[in-house]
């Protein structure tokens, strides 16, 4: 199963808003290719899940908005006539059937018979390795027993589009993680298009093709995690998403100047601009190679790497990661080299 | 033993004695009085093999049961709106639906004659259309009526707090499998809800099968059991029957709580 099985998305002038006037997501333009994984990342509130149930048919856009798999119009269709999975935060599996007719249970609708549906969901259940839990009743599972049960019984209808909203939010950290590339080469191998809400900054760098960061209601970037990470648009996405670095300065002729030296940029003049970069994406270099100096104020060994804290001379302080064999002292002068395609200017 | 241990004990000695008092001592006198008649202990097999005691028990359960599943069956819709529907004046129509809990049965009797006897709304009403007059306010129909009137807000406050914990996830999850409006009905939310259902119709029941004040108000020739106690016991002077009759009604009662007990899971308790 290499070519994609999933359908493309595509969302246009999608808005939300709610009978009692709150704006939940403003009419958003996006497009999710087919056998993609796309992430809704944003902090609660930000309009990822509204974003997730418009595509689920859940809701409905309001007037003006279109949503189209594969170029079909699906804005009027219910969530039942619309062939996706859905996986949910709180697993939501029926407690009154067992496992294998939880996973069954999306054919049985759809009218088909005992031995075969049941054969069809014991082959989902062996895809994802709980087979043994065939028979079991949810309430004698794990948190991630059942979100895999959950996982298996959205993929056992063969839904044109996954839905995935937060579903490992509720598991402890160990299994959040294990759960999490399980998922990720789950998705990689079914080629489907998915689409996945989640809060958790390092869940959306791991699993998503694209990430697309959310803010009040409206979308503040789209891009690849990594330029998401390494090229945030703005200052919202950037301290969104993993420690930012940020410099006070100006830009003139070419230069970006702030209070610990200069940087050449390829920006027009600006009286008031901020550089914005990762900690680990500076080389810490001897002051006479470099034309940004700091102050080493700190130092942390963390074994493979160390984490120095730098003063610049108006009082910002920025962090940047060192290899650990680099003889690092408190007080003395260090130089920072920075390449382009390493940080933004904003 | 544990000085307060002993405290402990002490003040549940009051527990005991009005347990003794109000429960125990009556019931052992009610099984003897069924027994002080001139058939004996047998008065319990004679009240089986009396015709119209006999057909009087199958009313009332015939009646109760129908009660039961009538007030689930509105309870139900009812509560699945409610929990769901945000709307204007909607707390004030849920008081409104909570109000019956106030009234004794003898005032739910007299509603239903406003309504369906003789001078009733409906007999008015049928009477201008030229259609004959209805009424059905003295009969088991009325009865029917009151109790269901009388049961419908225990029901509905049960089957409400029910609803509204249910994971609006479930529902969506069936949806999003395919499940239509019917099929999410029975495969998710009624099994969702059956424990409330059990409990809330285990209530239904017995307060259909016990009540006493709206079959009094209505007639006094209605078939059911606390009726007939009644007549045996105040009208005919018969205490054995009454007795038995008696100790029928509680058994008959007491099992079906403990059957919807036992399926249910706990959480159900006679009321009215």
């Amino acid at each position: 199963m290499t070519a994609p099985t999933g359908a493309a998305i595509s969302i246009a002038g999608c808005g939300k808003t709610y009978p009692d006037g709150t704006r939940a997501l403003s009419p958003v333009d996006l497009e999710v290719k087919a056998g993609e994984t796309l992430v809704l990342l944003g902090p609660s509130g930000c309009g990822k899940t509204t974003l997730l149930r418009l595509i689920a048919g859940l809701e409905t856009p309001d007037a003006g908005g279109r949503i189209a798999f594969d170029g079909a119009d699906v804005t009027a269709l219910p969530i039942e006539k619309r062939n996706v999975g859905m996986v949910f935060q709180s697993y939501a599996l029926f407690p009154n059937m067992s496992v294998i007719d939880n996973v069954a249970y999306g054919l049985r609708v759809r009218g088909v018979a005992t031995a075969a549906r049941r054969a069809q969901a014991a082959s989902v259940l062996t895809m994802m390795r709980i087979e043994a839990l065939a028979e079991r009743r949810i309430d004698q599972l794990s948190g991630g027993q059942r979100q895999r049960v959950a996982l298996a019984r959205a993929l056992a209808v063969r839904p044109r589009v996954l839905l995935l909203d937060e579903p490992l939010t509720a598991l402890d950290a160990a299994l959040r993680e294990h759960l999490r590339s399980e998922i990720d080469a789950l998705l990689r191998r079914l080629a489907i298009t998915a689409v996945y809400v989640t809060h958790d900054q390092a869940e959306a760098l791991a699993l998503g093709d694209r990430i697309v960061v959310m803010k009040n209601g409206a979308i503040a970037q789209v891009g690849t995690p990594r330029e998401v990470y390494f090229r945030p648009a703005d200052d919202y996405v950037a301290g969104f998403v993993g420690i930012t670095n940020r410099l006070e300065g100006i830009v003139r002729n070419g230069r970006f100047e702030t209070a610990a030296g200069i940087l050449p940029v390829a920006a027009p003049d600006r009286a008031k601009a901020h550089l914005l970069f990762r900690p680990e994406a500076v080389r810490l270099v001897s002051p006479a190679e470099a034309t940004l100096v700091f102050q080493v104020a700190q130092v942390e060994f963390q074994g493979p790497r160390q984490r120095v804290t730098l003063n610049a001379g108006d009082g910002a302080r920025i962090i940047a990661e060192a290899p650990a064999d680099l003889d690092l002292a408190a007080g003395a002068a260090i130089g920072l080299a920075l390449d382009a395609n390493r940080y933004t200017l904003a | 033993m544990h000085s307060a241990d002993r405290l402990a004990r002490l003040f549940l000695l009051p527990l005991f004695l009005f347990v003794a008092a109000f429960f125990l001592l009556p019931m052992v006198r009610l099984v003897g009085v069924a027994g002080s008649g001139p058939n004996g202990m047998a008065e319990y097999v004679a009240i089986l093999t009396n015709p119209r005691h006999f057909a009087t028990l199958v009313a009332t359960l015939a009646l109760s049961a129908a009660v039961t599943a009538a007030t689930l069956a509105i309870g139900t819709v009812v509560a699945l709106f409610l929990a769901r529907n945000r709307f204007w004046g909607r707390p004030l129509l849920v008081s409104c639906l909570t109000l019956p809990l106030a009234f004794p049965g003898v005032v739910v009797g007299f509603m239903v004659i406003l309504l369906a006897g003789r001078q009733g709304l409906l007999s008015s009403l049928s009477m201008g259309l030229g259609m004959g007059r209805w009424v059905f306010a003295y009969s088991m129909a009325g009865l029917f009526a009151g109790y269901v009137y009388f049961s419908l807000p225990r029901v509905l406050v049960t089957l409400m707090a029910a609803v509204e914990k249910l994971d609006p996830a479930l529902e969506e999850a069936a949806r999003s499998l395919g499940a239509g409006r019917f099929e999410v009905l029975r495969d998710v939310t009624l099994p969702g809800i059956a424990p409330a259902l059990m409990a809330s119709g285990a209530i239904a029941f017995a307060t259909a099968m016990g009540a006493f004040g709206t079959a009094f108000t209505l007639a006094t020739r209605i078939d059911v059991l606390a009726m007939t106690i009644y007549t045996e016991f105040t009208l005919n002077a018969n205490f054995a029957t009454a007795a038995a009759l008696s100790i029928a009604l509680g058994l008959i009662t007491w099992a079906v709580l403990a059957l919807s007990r036992n399926l249910a899971g706990g959480g159900v308790a006679a009321a009215g």
